[in-house]
C-alpha cells in the first residue's frame, strides 16, 4: 500500500541503514541466510520507517515516534537463570542451565543460524509479515534470539519464560528473532516478558510454527521498566486441529506496536488472541492483528479490551482474512475500550476480508466512558467514586484475564491489573 | 407481499445479462475536442456564460489538478484512466434561449419516456393507502447539460430555487458563491478537484427559512455520448427550519468502454434544516465479462452547519463497473445528526469501495450507520467509512451495523471501519457480520414452492429492508425491481 519510496530519509533511517552496513558482515547464517538479510534490508530500504502514509501503520507514526535511532547493541551473554527461563539481554541469548523437560530443547539462534538447514531458514523467515518494514529490519539485522524445539507427541508441562532485558548503560537498540517450533501433538506455553532498564529501542519477532493436533499458549506482558520504543512481532502458522492462543497483557512502556499475523494453514485450526492495555500519561499502544484462515472449518476469536487514562492513545486494528474455499471459517473480533480522561484518544479498525461464502464472521468495536448508572449504584453503597469506578474497570478486564489457564500467571496478571487501578486510586 | 411478487415476477421477466437502460439516444450534440487542457475549461465556462471569478475558481482547480495524484487506496482495480482521451463536455444541440418541454428535442423526450421519468408535468404517482397525491420536480441532466426542470413555477411560490447549476450561476451568484465549495472544497481529493475545474452542469437547490419543500425533487442523470465524462455538481442549501427530499437517478447505455463519472454534490443545512438524499444509481455494471460500465467516483457530503440540523443519505447503489463513494455528514452544529443507509450490490465483475464518514464536531451530535453490501458473481463488495469524534464533540453517538451476503464462492466481501474517538463522553457502536444466506432459509421457501431464484430475491428483501424503508415511496419500489434484476443469475 506504499508504493512510493520516501523522498527524504529520516536521520534515524540513515542511522538504521549505516548500522546495517557495517554490522552485515559479522551477522550469523551462510549465504542463503545472508541473502535472505539482504532482499529484507531493500525491503525495509525501500519503504523507510513506517509513516502515517503506511496504511497499516496509520496510527502509529515511526517515523515521528523514532526521531533517534540509538545505536544497536552488540550484547554479551549474562550469567544463565535459575529455572526454565531462556535471558535474551540486549539481543543476545543466554540458556538456562537447568536441566530442560524431555521433548523441550533450547538452542541459541546464532548457533541454529551457523549450520541452519532449509527448513529451519524457511521457518524463521516466513512471508507473512514480510512485507512490513520493521519485521524486514527484524529479519536483516537480528544477530540472535532463540530456538525452542518441542518434539512431537511431548507435553511441556512447565511454562518456558522468555525474559528480554538489557544492559543499563546508554540508551540503545536491541533486536532478535526467536522461534518457536511445536511438533505434532506437542504441547507447551510460554511466557514472554519485557523489562529495559534505560531508553531502549526494541525490535523483537517471535514465530511459531504449530504443527497438527499441537497446541501452544503465549502470554506477552510488560515490565515496570519497559523499553522506551518497542515493535513486538508476533508470526504463526497453525495446523491441522492444532490450536494457537496469545494474550498480551500491557501496562507499560511509552510506544508499543503489537503486531501479529497468524494463519491457520490446516483444517479446523483454532486461534484466539486476546488482550488488555492499561494505558495513562503519554503511553501509546497499538495492537495491529492480521488473522488468515487459508483452509475450510478454521475458528478465531479476539478479544481486546483497553482501558485510557490521561493523554494515552490506543489502537487496535484487527483484520481477519478469510481465503477462497475457506469455507465454513467461525471468525469473531472484539475490541472494547474504555477511556477515563477526555484527552485520551481510541482509534479502531476491525476489518473483515472475506473471498468464501459459506462462513460466519462478524466483528463488533465499542469506545465509550464509564456508564454512570452503575458508578452512582456502588456509590450508593457507600464506596467512593475512584474505587467504584476500579472496581467497574476491573471487571471488564478480568473478563479477558479469565482466559489464561495457568493459575500462577493469572494470578500475577489479576494483581498487576489491581495494582495498576490502586495507584490510579491514590 | 404484492411489492415482494412484482420482484419475482421482475426476475422472471428479465434475461441473464439485462441491462433495461442499455439503450443509446441518437441526438446530435455538441461536444468540446477531446481532452483537457486549459483552454477546454475556458471553452466550459464560457459556454456557460459564466462570470469571471467561477471561470477563475475553475482554473485555479485545473492548475491544482495537474499537481495532484490518482488515488490508490480503494479496494479496486481497473486499468489507467486517459484522462486526455475523454470528451468534457457534450451538450444535446439546441438553440439557446427559454428552456421549455417544446424546445427540447422529441427524440430526447423518447428516451425520457424510456427510462420512465415523470418529466411531463401532472406525471401523478399515487401514494400509499390513498394518501395525499405526491408529486416529484425533476431536473434532467443528459451527459454534461441539464435539460428540463419541471414544477418550477409551484417551487417559486414556496420560494425554492430548483434550477441547473449553470442557471443559478446567472440568476443567483450570490447563492452560489456564498456556499459552492464549502462542502467540498476545490482541494479535496483528486475527482472532486478535476470535477471543480470542468464541471458542466447540475442542480442548484435552495430552500428558505422555514419552508417545508411542497415535493419531492429530482434529478436524472444519463450519459449517453461515447467517451464522455460525467462531471455534474449538485447544490443544496436548506435554510434555517426548512425541508427538502431530494432523489437522485443515473442510467447509462451499453458501451464496451469504460465512461467516467466525477460528481460532486455538496449539501449545507442550517439551523434546524433537515435534508434527505436519496439515490438509485444504476450506471451500466458492463457486461458479464468485465466489459465496459461505468466508473463512479463520486465525493459527497453534507455540512450540518447549524445546530439541531439534519442530514440523511440512503443510496441504493446497483450498477456501475467501479464504485468509489463516501457519502459524509459533517456534524458542525450541537445536536446535529447524520443518518446513512446504504444497500450496495454488486453482480458480474462490478467493484464496490463505498461507505460514509460521520465527523463528529459539536455537542450531543449523533449519527447512525446502516450499510448492506451483497455480494455475487466475480465482485468484490467493500464498506470503508470512519467514525470521528474530535476532542470537543461532548457526548457524540455513533452506531454502525455492516452487514454483508455473500451469494457465491467467487465473490468477495470486506469491511474497513475506522473507528477515532478523541474523547471520553463519546460513545461508538460497531457491528458487523459476514454471512450467507442460509440453506435453512432457502430450504423452508422452497418447500413453499419458490424457485431458487425467487427465495434468494425473497430473502435479500428481507436482508435489505431496514434501508428500503428510507427511501421515499416511488424509489423504495423502484429500488427493489433493481435488486431483484442485479441478483439475477447469481443462483444456481
Amino acid at each position: 500500500m506504499n508504493p512510493r519510496p520516501p523522498a527524504i530519509r529520516t536521520k534515524a533511517e540513515t542511522a538504521l541503514a549505516d548500522s546495517f552496513a557495517h554490522a552485515s558482515a559479522s551477522l550469523p547464517g551462510g549465504d542463503a541466510v545472508r541473502g535472505l538479510r539482504t532482499r529484507a534490508f531493500d525491503v525495509f530500504h525501500e519503504r523507510g520507517l513506517p509513516n502515517r502514509r503506511v496504511e497499516a501503520w496509520h496510527y502509529t507514526d515511526l517515523r515521528n515516534f523514532m526521531r533517534e535511532a540509538y545505536p544497536i547493541a552488540s550484547g554479551a551473554s549474562v550469567a544463565p537463570a535459575s529455572g526454565l527461563r531462556v535471558i535474551i539481554h540486549d539481543g543476545v541469548c543466554t540458556l538456562p542451565s537447568c536441566a530442560l523437560p524431555v521433548g523441550l530443547k533450547l538452542t541459541a539462534m546464532r548457533d541454529a543460524l551457523a549450520g541452519a538447514s532449509d527448513d529451519l531458514i524457511h521457518a524463521l523467515f516466513p512471508d507473512q509479515g514480510a512485507d512490513d518494514a520493521m519485521v524486514a529490519f527484524n529479519a536483516a539485522m537480528a544477530r540472535d534470539g532463540v530456538l525452542i524445539e518441542v518434539a512431537p507427541g511431548a507435553q511441556i508441562d512447565a511454562t518456558i519464560e522468555l525474559s528480554f532485558t538489557s544492559s543499563g548503560d546508554a540508551p540503545h537498540g536491541d533486536i532478535s528473532r526467536s522461534l518457536v517450533l511445536v511438533g505434532e501433538g506437542a504441547r507447551a506455553s510460554i511466557v514472554e516478558s519485557h523489562a529495559a532498564p534505560v531508553k531502549v529501542q526494541r525490535n523483537s519477532a517471535l514465530i511459531f510454527s504449530i504443527k497438527a493436533e499441537a497446541s501452544l499458549s503465549h502470554v506477552f506482558e510488560t515490565c515496570a521498566d519497559s523499553p522506551e520504543l518497542h515493535v513486538s512481532t508476533l508470526i504463526a502458522e497453525v495446523g491441522q486441529d492444532a490450536s494457537f492462543s496469545s494474550l498480551a497483557f500491557v501496562s507499560a512502556g511509552e510506544v508499543l506496536r503489537r503486531q501479529a499475523f497468524v494463519r491457520g494453514s490446516g483444517e479446523r485450526a483454532k486461534i484466539a488472541l486476546r488482550g488488555v492495555s492499561l494505558l495513562k500519561g503519554k503511553q501509546h499502544a497499538d495492537t495491529t492483528l492480521v488473522v488468515e484462515h487459508a483452509v475450510p472449518h478454521g475458528e478465531s476469536r479476539e478479544l481486546f479490551k483497553t482501558i485510557l487514562d490521561g493523554e494515552a492513545s490506543g489502537v487496535f486494528q484487527g483484520k481477519v482474512v478469510v481465503k477462497p474455499h475457506a469455507q465454513k471459517t467461525d471468525g469473531g473480533m472484539k475490541s472494547q475500550a474504555i477511556l477515563l480522561s477526555d484527552d485520551a484518544s481510541m482509534y479502531n479498525k476491525p476489518e473483515l476480508e472475506i473471498f468464501a461464502d459459506d462462513v460466519v464472521c462478524g466483528h463488533g468495536a465499542t469506545v465509550g466512558q464509564l456508564d454512570e448508572d452503575q458508578i452512582f449504584y456502588l456509590m450508593a453503597r457507600g464506596i467512593p467514586r475512584v474505587q467504584a469506578e476500579g472496581m467497574i474497570i476491573e471487571g471488564f478486564a478480568r473478563e479477558v484475564l479469565e482466559f489464561v489457564e495457568d493459575e500462577t500467571i493469572r494470578e500475577r496478571l489479576g494483581a498487576e491489573l489491581s495494582g495498576w487501578l490502586a495507584r490510579r486510586a491514590s | 407481499m404484492a411489492a415482494v411478487q412484482e420482484t419475482v415476477d421482475k426476475v422472471r421477466s428479465v434475461e441473464v445479462d439485462a441491462y433495461k437502460y442499455g439503450f443509446v439516444t441518437d441526438i446530435e450534440s455538441d461536444m468540446a475536442p477531446k481532452g483537457l487542457n486549459e483552454d477546454i475549461v475556458r471553452f466550459i465556462s464560457a459556454k456557460k456564460d459564466e462570470p469571471e471569478w467561477m471561470t477563475q475558481w475553475r482554473l485555479d482547480a485545473y492548475k491544482r489538478w495537474l499537481t495532484m495524484q490518482e488515488p490508490v487506496w480503494a479496494r479496486v482495480n481497473y486499468p489507467k484512466i486517459d484522462f486526455q482521451d475523454l470528451y468534457y463536455y457534450a451538450a444535446p444541440k439546441r438553440s439557446p434561449g427559454p428552456k421549455s418541454l417544446d424546445e427540447v428535442d422529441p427524440e430526447l423526450l423518447r428516451t425520457y419516456e424510456k427510462l420512465g421519468i415523470p418529466l411531463r408535468e401532472r406525471e401523478i404517482l399515487a401514494g400509499v393507502e390513498g394518501a395525499a397525491e405526491r408529486r416529484v420536480a425533476v431536473d434532467a441532466v443528459f451527459d454534461s447539460v441539464s435539460v428540463a426542470t419541471t414544477f418550477k413555477a409551484e417551487l417559486a411560490k414556496a420560494g425554492v430555487i430548483f434550477c441547473p447549476i449553470s442557471e443559478a450561476l446567472q440568476t443567483h451568484p450570490e447563492l452560489v458563491r456564498k456556499y459552492l465549495g464549502t462542502v467540498v472544497p476545490v482541494t479535496d481529493n483528486y475527482y472532486a478537484t478535476l470535477n471543480s475545474a470542468v464541471f458542466s452542469d447540475g442542480s442548484f437547490v435552495y430552500v428558505p427559512p422555514g419552508v417545508r419543500c411542497p415535493m419531492e425533487l429530482s434529478t436524472y442523470f444519463r450519459i449517453n455520448e461515447k467517451n464522455t465524462g460525467q462531471f455534474e455538481r449538485t447544490l443544496i442549501i436548506a435554510d434555517k427550519g426548512s425541508y427538502v427530499s431530494y432523489l437522485e437517478g443515473c442510467t447509462a447505455p451499453k458501451r464496451d468502454e469504460n465512461q467516467l463519472h466525477a460528481a460532486v454534490v455538496e449539501l449545507v443545512a442550517l439551523e434546524d434544516a433537515e435534508i434527505k438524499y436519496s439515490t438509485v444509481q444504476n450506471w451500466y455494471p458492463g457486461d458479464s465479462e468485465g466489459r465496459g460500465g461505468i466508473y463512479n467516483f463520486v465525493t459527497k457530503r453534507g455540512d450540518c452547519r447549524g445546530d439541531r440540523s439534519k442530514i440523511s443519505w440512503t443510496q441504493v447503489e446497483t450498477g456501475s463497473a467501479i464504485t468509489w463513494k463516501y457519502p459524509s455528514c459533517i456534524l458542525r452544529g450541537d445536536e446535529s445528526r447524520g443518518e446513512f443507509y446504504s444497500i450496495a450490490i454488486s453482480n458480474g465483475h462490478q467493484q464496490v469501495d463505498s461507505g460514509t464518514k460521520m465527523l463528529h464536531l459539536g455537542k450531543n451530535t449523533s449519527s447512525r450507520i446502516i450499510s448492506k453490501g451483497i455480494a455475487a458473481g466475480r465482485s468484490d463488495n467493500t464498506y470503508r467509512g470512519q467514525v470521528f469524534a474530535h476532542r470537543k464533540a461532548k457526548g457524540a453517538r455513533n452506531f454502525t451495523n455492516c452487514d454483508s451476503l455473500l451469494i457465491g464462492d467467487t465473490c468477495g466481501a470486506h469491511t474497513v471501519p475506522y473507528i477515532e474517538s478523541r474523547n471520553a463522553s463519546a460513545v461508538f457502536e460497531h457491528e458487523a457480520t459476514t454471512s450467507k444466506i442460509s440453506d435453512d432459509q432457502l430450504f423452508y421457501c422452497m418447500q413453499r414452492g419458490l424457485s431458487g431464484e425467487e427465495a434468494t430475491a425473497l430473502i435479500v428483501n428481507g436482508f435489505v429492508r431496514d434501508v428500503l424503508q428510507q427511501l421515499p415511496m416511488e424509489f423504495a419500489v423502484e429500488a427493489q425491481k433493481l435488486i431483484a434484476v442485479s441478483l439475477e443469475g447469481s443462483v444456481g
